[in-house]
C-alpha cells in the first residue's frame, strides 16, 4: 500500500485518500458559450497520460483538504502533492 | 518406527502427543508436525490427487509441498493443509484429502486480529542470513521486526553446520538472545510474510494458538500483521526443486533437503533403502546423513563427473555414487518400490526416492513489489535481477551460491519418458503433456502457459513446480528460458485464510450500524428494520398477526385518515454557512436559492455536469448567510463531498463553510389530517394555523426551554410537521409527541409506509426511480430547473439535443388493469404489436418499473416506471412480464392521490 504525502498531514496510507480526477479540467467560465462538441469535452472526455499526470486528491479519511498531485501513471508513485493555493476571494 | 536416537533437535521426547490420521492413532512429540508423525510410522501416502486420483505423499519438509495435504476435522474443520506445515497438538484428527478440501460448515468461533507496527528495519527469515541482519540492525540502534514462517528460528540450517565458529544450533541460540537483550527488537516465530507492498508495506500473518495445547480462547487465533519499514532485508532462503520424470508423483519420492530435515530436526528418518538421484552437490550431504543414521544409500548424479570432495566422503560411509546416471521412472503403488534407472533402466530396489534438481531462491516477496528478475542460466532459477529502493535480498535468496559448492550444478528439468506421466506439477496433476499441450496452442508466454495449464496456480503457487514449467516450455519451444520472460510472484506467499484477513471485522463488526436515538423506542414498539445505508431504520410497526402488507396498509390508512408519525433522523444535514453561502447553492441545485427568505423552505435538485439528477432535499434558509440542507439518506456523504470538492478545487476564493449536522438533529414528521392538533397540543405557543404557519415554512419554538425547530414540510402530500431538536432531547420530544397523539391514535410507520405515501404522490426516490440517466424534466421536475440562473451545475446539458428527444423515459404511473397484481420492481415494459401478441424477439423495451407498491388509500397495487414518451402516452395499456405471463397496465400521470394537492394545508 503507498503512501500519499498530503501537503496538510504528511505521509499516510492510500487507503485514506480519494481520487479526484485530471486537475487540468476546470470547470468552463461561461459553459452557455461553448458549443455541444466542447460541452460536451468537457463533461465527457480526459487525458489519460502515460508518465506525470496532475490529478485532484483528497485527504477524505483525514483533513478532508483536496490538493493537487502529479503521479506517474506507470509507476504509481507521486512526483509532487502541492496545496490549491486559494484564489483571491469573488 | 523410523524415528532415530541422538538426532532431533526440534522435538522434545520427554513428551507424546496423540494425533489421528485416516481414522489411526499415532503418537508424536511436541515439535513435530503431521508429515514427521506420519514418516516416524513409515506412513508416506496420504490421499488421492485432484484429476487422476492417484495416490500422492509428502513430498517436502515446508510449505514447499505440493502434495501431502490433509483435512483437519479436530480441534476445528480447514481444508487443504500441509502435513508438512500442522504442528501437533493432543487430539488432532485429520485425513489425507482426496481430491479436494471441505470448508467448516459450522461457525469458526476462533478470534482474528490484526496489529499495526512501524519499524526501521524489517527482517524476514531468521535463517542464518536474516539473524546476522537482524543482528546488525539491531547493534546499530534500529527498531528491528524479524519474522520467520518456521516454528524455530535458524531456517534451512540443519544442525551439522558451524558458523563463526561455533555449531550453527548455538549460533542461532546466543544470537536470538542477543536480539532479545535490543529493546528496539520484536522477534515474531510463526508468522509468515505473505504479502509486500508499496513503500515499504508488508503483512504477515502469525499462527498463535494452533500449536498450543490450553491456549485461552481469548487469545487470537491468528494475527495479521501490518508492517511498515524504512528497510526490508530479504532473507526467504531458497527452496530446492525436483526434476520431472516418469511416476514421479508416487509417494516415497521426497526432496533430498526434506529428508535432512526430517532427520535432523524430528530424528525420524524418511526411509531405510534410500536412492538419491541429483543435479547438484547438495544432495550429497542428505546422503551423507541418512547413511549415517542407518539407512542404505545410494546416489545418482546426472552430472557426467561427480564432485570429488563429496565422492570420497561417501566412498569412506560405504555409499555407492554413479556419475552420468539419472532416473527415469518408479514402480510402486501405495509407496515406491523401485527406481528405473540409466539408459538401460534398470531396476533399483527402494523405499525412498530423494531428488535435488537445483534450488530456486524464494525471490516472491522481491517480485511482490516489482523487483526485476533475471534467469540465472548456470542454476537454472530467477534471481534478483535489480534494485528496489530501501529493499535488500540476502543469503540464498539472493541467489548466492553455498560456499560448500564444489561443482556447478547441471541444469536439468526432466529425463526421457511418457510425457503423460510426466507430472510438473502435483497440486494440480499438471503433466508435460500438458504443457505440451499448451505450447502447441500457441502459448509462447510463461504467464499464458501458466494461465492454460493451472500449473503454479495450486496451494503451494508453484514453488518448487514454476520452473520446472518455465524450463520445459522452453525446450519444447527450443528457445531460451530467458526468452520467455517472467513470471510476477503475487501475494500470497502461502495461503491465508479469509477469517484471518477479516480479522474482528465480522458479523456485527462488519460495518459500523447506525442506529438514531430514539432506536430503543423503535425495538420496544416491534419494529422491523431496514438498512439505508449503514442506518438502521424500522421499515414497518408489524401488530400481532400482521404480516409487511399488512402492517404498511394499516399505518398508510393511518396517516391518511388520522395522523402517523415517522422517524426521519437519518436524512443527510449539512449546515452550510458564510457570506457565499447562497452563491455556491444557486451553483449546485438547479433550483435559485438565493431568493430564498429566511424563515423559508424550498425544495431542491442536484444534478451532475452531465444534467442528470444526483440527489434531492429541502433547503431552509436560517438566516442570510446559512442555510440547513437534507439529502436523501444513503447519499448524505457523498453530497457533502460534491459541495467541498466544488468549494475546494473549482471556487476555491468563495467565503462558505460545510458542516455536517446529520447526528446532531432529530428530526420526526408527524403527518396527517390530525397533525395540526397534536403538534399544536405539544407547543401551545405556536400558532400552527395554515395562515400563520405556511406550507415550506419553518419556525424556532422551545420546549420546557429546549429549542425545537418544526417545519411544514411534506413527503406525503398530507398535512405535516417536521419536529427537530437536539438529539439528545429526541427521547422526551418523541414521547410528547406519542403521548399528545394518544387521542387521534397516531400511528408510528416505517421506511416502506413512508415510499408508499410518497409514490402515491408521484415523488420520485433519487436512486430507485433514477439511474443516473434521469433529468429533472424525465421526472416531471422542470419546475424547479430555474431559468433565471445564467448558470448552474448541469444546465448547459440541458440544452443538448439529447435532452429534447420526445422518446426519453419519463416518469409516468402503472396501475394493472386487473387491480390486483403488484407488479415486480424492475420488471421490463412492452408494448404489444397491432395483432394483440408480442413482436419478434429482441421484443423492444419501452422502459422498467421503478417502484411498486400497495396502495390502501387506492384499494389496490401501483407501479413508478420510466416509461420511453411516457406522459405522451398516458392513458395507454402496456404490458409487464411477470413470470411467464403478461401484465395488462395502464399508463397515468405520476400523480395518483390528491392531484390537485388540497390536503396539503389540512
Amino acid at each position: 500500500m503507498q503512501l500519499i504525502t498530503c501537503p496538510w498531514c504528511g505521509p499516510r496510507e492510500e487507503t485514506e485518500f480519494h481520487y479526484g480526477g485530471a486537475a487540468t479540467v476546470p470547470y468552463p467560465a461561461d459553459p452557455a458559450a461553448l458549443g455541444d462538441d466542447a460541452w460536451a469535452r468537457f463533461v465527457f472526455v480526459r487525458p489519460n497520460p502515460k508518465g506525470p499526470a496532475t490529478e485532484q486528491w483528497s485527504h477524505a479519511a483525514g483533513c478532508r483538504r483536496w490538493f493537487t498531485a502529479v503521479r506517474d501513471t506507470r509507476t504509481h508513485r507521486f512526483l509532487a502533492t502541492v496545496d490549491i493555493q486559494p484564489e483571491v476571494p469573488r | 518406527m523410523s524415528r532415530v536416537d541422538g538426532y532431533g533437535w526440534a522435538i522434545d521426547r520427554s513428551r507424546t502427543v496423540s494425533v489421528t490420521v485416516n481414522g489411526r492413532a499415532y503418537t508424536g512429540h511436541p515439535g513435530d508436525t503431521l508429515a514427521s508423525v506420519l514418516f516416524a510410522h513409515d506412513v508416506v501416502a496420504l490421499g488421492t490427487s485432484v484429476k487422476y486420483r492417484r495416490p500422492r505423499g509428502i513430498a517436502g519438509s515446508w510449505t514447499e509441498d505440493p502434495t501431502g495435504l490433509v483435512q483437519i476435522e479436530e480441534p476445528f474443520p480447514e481444508p487443504m493443509l500441509q502435513a508438512t506445515a500442522v504442528e501437533i497438538t493432543d487430539g488432532l484428527v485429520a485425513r489425507g484429502v482426496n481430491g479436494q478440501g471441505r470448508l467448516a460448515q459450522v461457525p469458526d468461533h476462533a478470534r482474528y486480529d490484526r496489529l499495526h507496527t512501524h519499524c526501521d528495519v524489517l527482517v524476514v527469515g531468521a535463517g542464518p542470513a536474516g539473524l546476522l541482519a537482524a543482528r546488525d540492525a539491531a547493534r546499530a540502534g534500529a527498531d528491528v521486526v524479524l519474522v520467520d514462517d518456521r516454528p524455530t528460528p535458524g531456517g534451512a540450517l540443519t544442525g551439522t553446520e558451524r558458523i563463526e565458529g561455533r555449531p550453527a544450533r548455538e549460533f542461532v541460540a546466543d544470537t536470538v538472545a542477543e536480539l532479545a537483550t535490543h529493546p528496539g527488537v520484536t522477534h515474531r516465530q510463526r508468522t509468515t510474510a505473505f504479502g509486500h507492498y508499496d513503500d515499504g508495506f508488508v503483512l504477515a500473518l502469525e499462527r498463535r494458538t494452533d500449536h498450543l495445547r490450553d491456549a485461552p480462547t481469548t487469545r487470537s487465533r491468528q494475527r495479521v500483521h501490518r508492517i511498515r519499514a524504512a528497510r526490508i532485508v530479504i532473507a526467504t532462503g531458497a527452496i530446492e526443486r525436483p526434476f520431472v520424470f516418469d511416476d514421479d508423483d508416487r509417494p516415497g519420492i521426497l526432496l533430498a533437503s526434506a529428508a535432512r530435515d526430517l532427520l535432523h530436526r524430528h530424528g525420524v528418518l524418511a526411509g531405510h533403502d534410500v536412492v538419491v538421484a541429483t543435479t547438484d552437490d547438495s544432495a550429497y550431504a542428505a546422503a551423507l546423513d541418512l547413511a549415517g543414521a542407518g539407512a542404505r544409500v545410494r546416489v545418482l548424479d546426472a552430472r557426467a563427473a561427480v564432485p570429488t570432495t563429496w565422492a570420497a566422503r561417501c566412498a569412506d560411509a560405504g555409499v555407492p555414487v554413479e556419475a552420468g546416471t539419472t532416473v527415469h521412472g518408479t514402480r510402486g503403488t501405495e509407496r515406491i518400490t523401485a527406481v528405473v534407472v540409466g539408459d538401460d533402466r534398470a531396476e533399483v530396489p527402494c523405499d525412498l526416492l530423494l531428488v535435488s534438481g537445483g534450488r530456486n531462491p524464494a525471490v516472491h516477496l522481491f517480485s511482490h513489489v516489482g523487483g526485476p528478475l533475471a534467469y540465472d542460466e548456470a542454476r537454472g532459477a530467477f534471481v534478483p535481477g535489480g534494485e528496489l529502493d530501501g529493499v535488500e535480498v540476502v543469503g540464498a535468496a539472493s541467489g548466492a551460491v553455498d560456499p560448500l559448492e564444489e561443482m556447478p550444478p547441471l541444469v536439468l528439468w526432466r529425463t526421457d519418458g511418457d510425457p503423460a506421466r510426466q507430472f510438473v506439477d502435483l497440486a494440480r496433476d499438471a503433466t508435460v503433456a500438458d504443457v505440451a499441450r499448451a505450447v502447441g496452442a500457441g502459448m509462447t508466454h510463461l504467464e499464458h502457459v501458466k494461465r492454460y495449464t493451472t500449473i503454479g496456480t495450486g496451494h503451494d503457487q508453484g514453488k518448487t513446480s514454476g520452473m520446472l514449467a518455465a524450463g520445459i516450455t522452453a525446450e519444447l519451444l527450443g528457445r531460451p528460458v530467458a526468452g520467455l520472460g517472467t513470471t510476477t510472484f503475487r501475494p500470497p506467499y502461502t495461503p491465508v485464510a479469509f477469517a484471518a484477513l477479516a480479522g474482528r471485522a465480522r458479523g456485527e463488526l462488519f460495518d459500523p450500524v447506525r442506529t438514531t436515538a430514539i432506536h430503543d423506542r423503535h425495538v420496544r414498539l416491534g419494529a422491523e428494520f431496514e438498512d439505508v445505508g449503514q442506518w438502521r431504520r424500522p421499515r414497518h410497526y408489524p401488530r400481532p398477526g400482521e404480516d409487511m402488507t399488512a402492517a404498511v396498509l394499516r399505518e398508510c390508512a393511518a396517516v391518511r385518515g388520522g395522523v402517523g408519525i415517522l422517524d426521519g433522523s437519518t436524512l443527510g444535514k449539512i449546515d452550510v454557512q458564510g457570506p457565499d453561502a447562497e452563491v455556491l447553492l444557486d451553483q449546485l441545485y438547479t433550483n435559485l436559492m438565493s431568493t430564498l427568505k429566511v424563515g423559508r423552505v424550498r425544495y431542491g435538485v442536484m444534478c451532475g455536469h452531465d444534467g442528470m439528477v444526483v440527489d434531492d432535499g429541502t433547503v431552509l434558509r436560517l438566516a442570510p448567510d446559512r442555510y440547513l440542507i437534507t439529502t436523501t439518506t444513503g447519499n448524505a456523504a457523498a453530497v457533502l463531498d460534491r459541495m467541498e470538492e466544488w468549494i475546494q478545487t473549482e471556487w476555491p476564493g468563495l467565503r462558505v463553510r460545510l458542516t455536517s449536522v446529520t447526528d446532531h438533529w432529530s428530526v420526526f414528521a408527524v403527518v396527517g389530517p390530525r397533525s395540526r392538533a397534536v403538534v399544536g397540543r405539544v407547543f401551545p405557543d405556536v400558532d400552527v394555523s395554515n395562515e400563520a404557519f405556511g406550507f415550506m415554512t419553518w419556525l424556532d419554538t422551545t420546549l420546557d426551554g429546549v429549542p425545537v425547530r418544526l417545519a411544514r414540510i411534506s413527503f406525503s402530500g398530507e398535512l405535516a410537521y417536521e419536529v427537530s431538536v437536539a438529539s439528545e432531547y429526541a427521547p422526551a420530544l418523541w414521547d410528547r409527541l406519542l403521548a399528545a397523539g394518544a387521542p387521534e391514535g397516531i400511528t408510528p410507520y416505517g421506511t416502506e409506509t413512508m415510499h408508499v405515501l410518497r409514490a402515491e404522490k408521484g415523488y420520485p426516490i433519487i436512486g430507485q426511480d433514477t439511474d443516473g440517466t434521469v433529468s429533472p424534466h424525465d421526472l416531471g421536475l422542470g419546475w424547479a430547473v430555474s431559468k433565471k440562473k445564467t448558470d448552474f451545475v448541469g444546465k448547459r446539458s440541458f440544452a443538448r439535443p439529447a435532452n429534447h428527444d420526445a422518446a426519453r423515459k419519463q416518469l409516468v404511473s402503472l396501475l394493472p388493469t386487473d387491480a390486483t397484481t403488484k407488479l415486480p420492481e424492475g420488471s421490463q415494459i412492452v408494448s404489444f404489436c397491432d395483432a394483440g401478441a408480442l413482436p419478434p424477439p429482441p421484443v423492444p423495451m419501452l422502459g422498467h418499473v421503478t417502484s411498486s407498491y400497495h396502495s390502501a388509500e387506492l384499494g389496490r397495487p401501483f407501479a413508478l416506471a420510466l416509461v420511453r414518451a411516457g406522459r405522451e402516452r398516458v392513458g395507454e395499456v402496456v404490458h409487464v412480464p411477470v413470470g411467464t405471463t403478461l401484465v395488462p397496465a395502464r399508463i397515468g400521470g405520476s400523480v395518483l392521490v390528491d392531484p390537485e394537492g388540497a390536503r396539503r394545508d389540512g
